[in-house]
């Protein structure tokens, strides 16, 4: 009863097109970003911010990154982890050489320099397809880490190789550094993810997105329906890899403060793509949903026993804290095998026929 | 569909309990300590034995003296699987608890050692990474709030070269020799190269670094390169599961065990015990004494274990990295014990811990008391040395225990001195710190 | 040209310079290689037959070695320890079958892969709490003597690895070559529904090859175990496996084994003769694009089975 469509008529094309055709969505949505913006911040403490929601907001950016190279253009990616290095690193090399360029510049800056790198792992896909395209991100990945832990201009010929994010404002209000506050970190986080949620909604429902799925579905048809898979299939690489190099500045600037190359490993690619997995490949709302179940759960079992009051071991709990999450993930896939994505749409149809029960 | 419900039932709820883990617990008249552990995943066997070391000697005060100066102390482990996230998120959990926060943070990895390091002067909570972390936190005027004494990875990795010197007897005869330091490819792997190589400039020895990808499973293309260079001494900064497969290399190339020594972290009984009897002859650096053999070990089995030795041993008591622990639980006893002294018999803030880190001065006379006279050294911290450059220690495996062998070696500082206070100003240009006077 | 000659001349000159020194290195490779492949097999013997990449198979392998080692410790006969460990490993693939493959039968590949990263969570967590986080030393009494021929340094234990590995891939080929099972298993990778169709118990076959894999993984853990004594890392060998896998191809067997002799040859030639200028430790990046290399000439791996493609 509540959520229906019927009586909401669109006398535009504008209004066809619009992102959330109905009424019921568009309030939904305006209410998840009024308590982004105006309730969370100010709810939660600082152990909540900075050591669970920052890192949700920076995973759920890069994984809709991957979900468009992986989700919509069907490209295997395990170089995540590299292409989020890139972005790292770019962003402390440009902030380190020139120190006035704002900071949230500096972030697109190192984006586009990621797309670069994730374009040139991209050309491989021409030839090689499906799991075996894993290879050339997987060579990215680890030839990315060890060129930056290798070569001492990277991390400016500091003894360790490791990157520490320097302070630095905006408009006068502390950004990065240790004095920059969680509020503002978290802001800064959400904003970056809201502006990519919205573009990469709207990329997906137009060319660019369309003939992403169509190489997807079936990459041969595609080319003879007049869609030239080079360009596309480097655009998906190149857009992606923008996505997860941004994440990656993100994640040394905001949330962990100092990296070396370990902190962009091959769990952290695997982490991502377990992400859109879980949340339903293809699906931008889905990248969002696998991203908090991922980062999370786990956050959640290890709190549970001291919640309840159970003094167990650390070691013991840890364990059994990963038979638990692992076991979560396999009730989810045998539950609904397309991901969370797609349990949001079963909810959708049950809500428009509620409460009746046919 | 029942199934589904009752699963999305469970995750809500999961969603939902999650919002109340901030809630802060309240301790009355405790000392808090956080303690972030690693006793799961890859570096498990390592993190055990020093997470014990902590817990036990934190009991010790608590059951034997009544806690420091009857000021009990709270402590609470956190799962950190030796990974730098899951250590920030115990940092951040952890920092606030306790009657007055986090007195103090052992971060026991260089990764989360580095993470924090920023952020210790902002939270107010003093590090002290007890050999290990960022070398040049030992220059205290640029790092307040980090201390590593009783030594550093540059002052080991002089010292080492010493140890060279005085087995080939002579530092004249250093001249040509060929000496390996193979590394774990990370931070804390790289630590040494620039001692090593400065040190290579001043004596004239022949240089070899081959860099242990993680985790160092496999190595067997380090171990042909050392066979064909056939070094006169091998280095080696490894860690988790590379000590021990180098250990075994080692010995399957005939390689003589005698000049092969580990670091610190390289040098406990689970690296040398896989490779049995092929082990014994390894040597390895270290700052207290081995075995189970002193006053404190005798206290702990006593009052912690209540007599139970079969207990202790299980609990790793006496190993390498158990005493490790213990010294470095003891090392932060004792400065808050000596903020208590400026400050009063209460529980101290993490801003009177580090005055107490800093004007710590553990005499011989002290470590008697405490049992560990000949266990550890002495230790003067002071406002702008946060190293004190203690005597590093060199110990070997007999194929049963660690023995400490020749006498204590004091690192070269006037090599080492000058390059920390050259990384440290690095540092405090780079992110805009004014180093304070001393 | 500096690069030109770091890249080009120093390098093979310094192999014409030291032969005896090279075939050491192709000789080491090669066992390495041999290594490699034991890990790889238990991958490629699971997608084979259910088309599942099974991201637990490192977990496996930590969890057999774990058990076993378990049993030794506390007394067991190695025999019978062995005998246990391979039944506990059998009985976990038929658990495996019925409470993961079965509900998901039919799903996409990347659906049963995230599942197989469900059960890797949960190996690694029983594995744990059952046999603790302890290294513990494995002593199967396999000789680890090193001794010279000809002035090459050899090692018992390296050969003995490599001939185990031989055996192995003998038994399992003949396996699927020759036995009915073997001729089942082969029906079910080629197709599904088809193998169904004539008569083919589709999940007895699942269990079976779950419990061969098993067995594989002891046999990896086992040798691996005897190197670095049995602890969690034995779990993370399975990305060493990963660019045999791709090179080898998925599906098959000898691929598997070619595959990771090429890898260690190639990676150890490369990390000795031209990694030095460069910092060394390039093994890892450089195995995977030896494999890159490989694939854009045969894009479905060595031994892959040809991929065609219709509209």
């Amino acid at each position: 009863m509540l959520y229906r469509e019927a009586g909401q008529f669109k006398t535009s094309y504008a209004a066809d097109q619009a992102m959330f055709p109905i009424i019921q969505d568009r309030a939904f949505i305006a209410m998840v970003l009024i308590i982004a913006y105006g309730v969370v911040p100010f709810w939660a403490n600082e152990y909540w911010l900075q050591a669970v929601i920052i890192p949700f907001l920076i995973f759920a950016l890069a994984a809709v990154g991957l979900n468009l190279l992986t989700g919509y253009a069907g490209q295997l990616s395990l170089g995540t982890g590299a292409f989020m290095a890139v972005g790292a690193y770019a962003t402390y090399k440009i902030t380190t050489i020139y120190p006035d360029i704002n900071i949230l510049v500096v972030f697109l800056m190192s984006g586009l320099i990621a797309a670069g790198v994730g374009m040139v792992f991209g050309v491989p896909s021409l030839r090689i397809k499906g799991f075996y395209l894993a290879v050339a991100t997987l060579a990215a990945q680890f030839f990315i880490q060890w060129l930056f832990n290798k070569v001492g201009w990277f991390f400016n010929y500091n003894p360790s190789g490791t990157i520490i994010a320097p302070p630095r404002t905006v408009f006068g209000v502390m950004v990065a550094g240790p004095e920059a506050t969680a509020q503002v970190r978290y802001f800064v986080a959400l904003v970056f993810l809201t502006v990519g949620t919205v573009i990469a909604k709207n990329l997906v429902r137009g060319r660019v997105g369309r003939a992403w799925m169509a190489i997807r579905d079936r990459d041969i048809a595609a080319e003879i329906i007049g869609i030239q898979p080079l360009q596309t299939k480097l655009l998906a690489f190149g857009i992606s890899s923008f996505y997860c190099g941004v994440a990656g500045a993100l994640s040394v600037f905001l949330w962990l403060g100092s990296a070396e190359t370990e902190a962009f490993d091959i769990n952290v690619s695997f982490q991502v793509l377990f992400m859109i997995i879980i949340g339903g490949l293809g699906s931008i709302l889905g990248s969002i949903l696998g991203a908090a179940f991922i980062t999370l759960v786990p956050i959640f079992l290890t709190n549970a026993p001291a919640l309840l009051n159970i003094p167990f071991p650390t070691d013991l709990s840890k364990h059994i804290e990963e038979i638990i999450f692992g076991g979560l993930i396999i009730l989810f896939l045998i539950a609904e095998p397309n991901g969370m994505a797609r349990l949001w749409q079963i909810g959708k149809e049950k809500l428009r026929r509620w409460p009746f029960p046919y | 569909m029942k199934f589904r419900t009752l699963f999305l039932g469970v995750v809500g709820a999961a969603v939902g309990v999650t919002g109340i883990a901030g809630v802060k617990a309240a301790f009355a008249d405790e000392q808090f300590i956080p303690m972030l552990v690693y006793r799961t995943g890859p570096y498990a066997p390592s993190g055990i034995p020093v997470a014990n070391g902590f817990r036990d000697y934190y009991t010790l005060v608590n059951k034997r003296d009544g806690g420091i100066n009857g000021v009990k102390i709270a402590f609470e482990e956190c799962e950190t699987q030796y990974n730098t996230k899951l250590g920030v998120e115990c940092y951040e959990k952890l920092k606030g608890k306790g009657q007055t926060g986090a007195s103090l943070i052992n971060p026991y990895s260089t990764g989360i050692t580095y993470q924090l390091i920023p952020k210790a002067p902002v939270d107010k909570v003093p590090i002290l990474s007890m050999g290990y972390g960022q070398t040049a936190s030992a220059d205290g005027r640029v790092f307040e709030w980090v201390f590593n004494f009783p030594t550093t990875y540059w002052s080991q990795a002089s010292a080492f070269i010493k140890y060279v010197a005085h087995e080939e007897k002579g530092y004249d005869k250093l001249k040509g020799k060929k000496i390996v330091h193979i590394y774990h490819n990370s931070a804390y792997g790289k630590e040494a190269n620039p001692t090593l190589e400065a040190l290579a400039k001043r004596y004239g020895y022949k240089l070899t670094l081959l860099a242990v990808d993680h985790p160092g499973q496999e190595q067997k293309a380090t171990w042909l390169q050392v066979r064909r260079l056939n070094p006169d001494w091998i280095f080696m900064s490894g860690w988790g599961v590379m000590n021990q497969v180098a250990v075994k290399e080692a010995g399957g190339i005939n390689y003589p065990m005698e000049k092969f020594v580990g670091n610190w972290w390289s040098g406990t009984d689970a690296d040398v015990k896989p490779a049995g009897t092929g082990a014994k002859g390894y040597k390895s650096a270290t700052f207290h004494g081995a075995g189970s053999g002193f006053k404190v070990h005798a206290d702990i089995l006593k009052h912690v274990y209540g007599g139970d030795a079969a207990k202790a041993k299980e609990n790793n008591i006496g190993e390498v990295l158990y005493n490790r622990g213990v010294v470095n639980a003891m090392f932060g006893v004792e400065a808050i014990r000596t903020a208590m002294g400026k400050f009063g018999n209460k529980a101290m803030t993490g801003e009177q811990v580090r005055w107490g880190l800093e004007n710590l001065n553990l005499t011989k006379a002290r470590l008697k008391e405490l049992g560990m006279d000949g266990f550890t050294a002495p230790v003067k911290v002071s406002c702008a040395d946060h190293e004190t450059g203690g005597p590093v220690l060199f110990q070997q495996w007999d194929g049963n225990a660690w023995k400490v062998i020749g006498k204590p070696l004091s690192p070269m500082v006037d090599v080492v001195r000058p390059m920390i206070e050259k990384a440290a100003a690095d540092y405090a240009k780079e992110n805009k710190i004014t180093p304070r006077s001393c | 040209m500096d690069l030109w000659n770091v890249l080009f001349v120093a390098p093979f000159a310094d192999m014409i310079g030291s032969p005896r020194f090279l075939l050491e290195v192709i000789i080491g490779g090669l066992l390495t290689g041999v290594m490699y492949s034991l890990v790889a097999l238990g991958f490629v013997l699971i997608f084979k037959a259910s088309g599942v990449f099974n991201f637990a198979q490192g977990a496996m392998v930590l969890f057999a070695a774990l058990t076993l080692v378990g049993l030794l410790e506390h007394g067991v006969q190695v025999l019978f320890a062995l005998a246990a460990t391979g039944i506990i490993m059998v009985l976990l693939a038929i658990a495996i079958e019925r409470l993961i493959l079965s509900p998901l039968v039919n799903q996409e590949g990347i659906i049963l892969f995230m599942a197989t990263i469900g059960l890797d969570f949960v190996l690694r967590g029983a594995g744990q709490i059952a046999w603790g986080s302890n290294v513990k030393p494995l002593d199967v009494g396999i000789p680890d003597k090193p001794f010279e021929v000809a002035g090459i340094l050899l090692n018992s234990f390296d050969l003995f690895a490599a001939a185990i590995a031989a055996v192995l891939v003998t038994v399992l080929a003949v396996f699927f070559q020759k036995t009915g099972v073997g001729r089942a298993l082969r029906a079910v990778a080629d197709d599904h529904q088809a193998a169904l169709s004539v008569g083919i118990p589709l999940r007895t076959i699942w269990a079976i090859v779950w419990s061969v894999a098993g067995i594989v993984g002891l046999v990896a853990g086992i040798m691996w175990g005897a190197k670095s004594g049995v602890q969690f890392s034995l779990s993370l060998i399975a990305l060493k496996a990963l660019p045999v896998l791709i090179l080898g191809g998925f599906t098959s067997v000898p691929g598997a084994i070619i595959g990771g002799l090429i890898i260690g040859v190639g990676e150890k030639i490369a990390e000795i003769y031209w990694a030095p200028p460069f910092g060394g430790a390039i093994e890892n990046w450089f195995a995977y694009m030896l494999a890159l290399v490989f694939l854009l000439f045969r894009p479905q791996g060595l031994f892959g089975e040809r991929i065609i493609e219709r509209v």
